[in-house]
């Protein structure tokens, strides 16, 4: 299990080099930032001297080490648009993007699981079918369209809820919660419904398909050839053996959540990183780009990292070594 | 007659199961009449898709569904079980009637020790602490054959070899000492060394717990070193049924007796086996009268019209009409 986890960690290391290459890249790509800093009728001996000052002479390699160190003493810059360090404005919309996205996984798990198993051991009945057919709409319709819809609903209509913003939050150190007021639990409901509608549809019909193949499985036919309740065959064996499957979809749908949160929070005008990026692309912010993606990969990183210590915590076939003898 | 002077264990009366389709009903299994003595080990043998398995599942109660039982009543101990709801089936299933499957492989969940899985098995049926049934589990493991059982206990499924396994299969059925056991095909899986060692296990122990044991298979060497009494069916009926030494030394139906000639034997030297022509009928497709009679060597006149029920043929009984002139059909 050891060698597994330096190994993972290694790929980690890996995979965060390569979006770290990525998004240095964009610096490059996506146009000259000296003539985005200075103004035009800058000299040509103004721009070498920029140049000089930011590094920018240096070969490639160097300009790629100075900006991994700095990545990793957490410094991507200065905001081109808002004039403030990165690092300080990602760090500011972290927990709202942060608290969004964990409510939708929740949301995703706790609708989601049951779903699936009512779902999967009532075949037939009605409201199973209709839990299919409107999971069907859940996969289909995009996001913003049910955000909209939602505040419609609840916040124009009924007036119940707040249609946009985080409501009132709390500071703990460096994070921000809207979990410990009562007009930031509100705010957090209709976003995170909007966007736990995919993950909760998914993971119902992940779950469903898993148990249908499980309960076919000899073992399940043999719990119950031994008697046992059907809550102990249902849940202490069919469900723990569609967890492996599960645990790996709401990982990547968490990651996922958490990096194209971008419409729902546009909708909701939610302040956290996804509108701070969709703002930054606009002005083609590059620090502000550049450091999202480096985020959002360390994040998925993270995740994937954590969901394969899960498999080990599920499966004892990969957690115990196999014993030399056992023969006849 | 071989039916014992006891009151049977079980008891299977006109049974038939059969399998709504869009096309009609399926009938697996038609009129199947048999019985089990306290301790008794009946073999069941015939073709695939005779409807052997689907008569023990019948009798456990797992019938797969749309599979049901049509028609007939099945008796433990003289109470009807058949006719139970599921969830008072459910206490029967593992304490009073314990299954071995095919494959062990595939019948212990591998995300659970096999301590665990058997611990529950005792703890659902029997009032005993957690303690007392990891010991049971554990005093099991022993009797059963495995090596360093305490330790044993706490390992997972995949850290077993096959027949390791199917010892564990057969820990957990007998975990609430049931009195009979339904064993499905419990050594087709396994490596040809291994099924004769897991063969006298199960009958060892079945005779030292006093627990009858239904066997399911198509092994007729198994049957032969293992049963007391063998039930033959072909399409979905019993062709014959009797003392295990009876119908294979003396076979009255003619099916038994093309089985018995199709078995190879040492020091036998033919350049081909007898075979019997052609293949069991589909469901769809069972002949009018005697199943067997498109088959049959000795087929005549009434065997295309009429089906014959089990009927006294010498020490066994056959649902063959050659046999009528001995008795009218009686049922048993």
């Amino acid at each position: 299990m050891l060698a597994f986890v330096i190994r993972r960690l290694l790929q980690s290391v890996l995979v965060m080099l390569a979006v770290a290459f990525i998004a240095f890249s964009l610096f490059n790509f996506v146009g000259d930032p000296v003539s985005l800093m200075l103004p035009p009728e800058a000299t040509q001996q103004d721009r070498e001297e920029v140049r000089k000052t930011l590094g920018l002479d240096q070969p490639f390699y160097v300009q790629f080490k100075v900006f991994i160190t700095n990545a990793l003493q957490g410094n991507f810059g200065i905001s081109l648009r808002l004039g403030r360090p990165v690092s300080a404005l990602l760090a500011e919309r972290l927990p709202a993007t942060l608290e969004l996205a964990f409510a939708a996984a929740l949301i995703g798990l706790f609708i989601g699981i049951p779903m699936g198993v009512y779902t999967a051991l009532k075949r037939e009945s009605w409201i199973s079918r209709a839990l299919l057919t409107t999971s069907l709409i859940g996969v289909s319709l995009p996001n913003f369209l049910i955000g909209i819809f939602l505040i419609l609903i609840f916040a124009v209509w009924l007036g119940w809820l707040p249609s946009f913003g985080r409501g009132d939050v709390t500071q703990i150190g460096f994070w921000t919660t809207g979990l410990l007021t009562v007009t930031g639990i509100k705010a957090l409901v209709l976003p995170s419904i909007t966007l736990s509608f995919y993950p909760v549809t998914l993971i119902m019909r992940l779950v469903r398909s898993e148990m249908l193949e499980v309960l076919r499985t000899d073992y399940i036919k043999f719990a119950r050839a031994r008697g046992l309740t059907n809550r102990s065959v249902h849940f202490g064996h069919a469900l723990k053996n569609t967890l492996v499957p599960v645990i790996t979809i709401t990982g990547l749908q968490l990651g996922g959540v958490i990096a194209f949160a971008i419409v729902t929070e546009t909708v909701f005008q939610w302040p956290g990183m996804g509108l701070l990026f969709i703002q930054a692309v606009q002005f083609a912010d590059i620090p502000v780009m550049a450091a999202y993606l480096c985020l959002i990969g360390f994040i998925f990183v993270v995740i994937n990292l954590i969901v394969d210590m899960l498999y080990f915590v599920v499966d004892p076939r990969l957690r115990v070594e196999r014993p030399g003898g056992g023969g006849h | 007659m071989s039916t014992p002077q006891s009151a049977p264990l079980l008891e299977v009366r006109h049974l038939r199961v059969e399998f709504p389709t869009r096309r009609g009903v399926l009938t697996a299994v038609d009129d199947i009449n048999l019985t089990i003595a306290p301790g008794e080990v009946l073999g069941v043998v015939g073709e695939s898709g005779a409807g052997k398995s689907l008569t023990g599942a019948a009798i456990i109660g797992l019938l797969e569904p749309p599979g049901r039982i049509a028609a007939g009543e099945i008796l433990l101990n003289g109470r009807r079980i058949d006719n139970l709801s599921y969830e008072e089936m459910r206490k029967v299933r593992g304490r009073e009637i314990g299954a071995i499957f095919q494959d062990p492989l595939t019948s212990l969940n591998p995300l659970y020790s096999i301590g665990r899985q058997i611990i529950e098995t005792i703890m659902t049926h029997l009032p005993v602490t957690e303690s007392e049934a990891r010991d049971r589990a554990i005093a099991l493991l022993n009797e059963v054959g495995i090596p360093a059982a305490e330790k044993r206990i706490d390992h997972y499924p995949h850290q077993f070899s096959g027949g390791m396994r199917q010892r564990v299969v057969i820990s957990l059925a007998l975990a609430a000492q049931p009195k009979l056991i339904i064993a499905d095909e419990p050594t087709t899986a396994l490596d040809v060394s291994i099924q004769a060692q897991i063969i006298s296990l199960l009958k060892k122990l079945c005779r030292e717990h006093g627990t009858a044991v239904m066997l399911v298979t198509h092994d007729m060497g198994v049957i032969a070193e293992t049963a007391d009494r063998v039930a033959v069916m072909y399409s979905g009926r019993i062709a014959e049924i009797g003392p295990v030494h009876d119908v294979i030394h003396n076979p009255q139906h003619p099916y038994t007796v093309g089985l018995m000639g199709s078995i190879p034997s040492i020091g036998q030297d033919v350049e081909r086996l007898p075979q019997i022509e052609g293949a069991m009928p589909r469901l769809n497709a069972i002949p009018q009268g005697c199943a067997f009679n498109p088959r049959c060597t000795k087929v005549f006149d009434r065997c295309r019209t009429e089906r014959p029920d089990l009927m006294d043929a010498g020490a066994t009984r056959a649902s063959c009409w050659l046999h009528a002139k001995n008795k009218e059909a009686v049922h048993g």
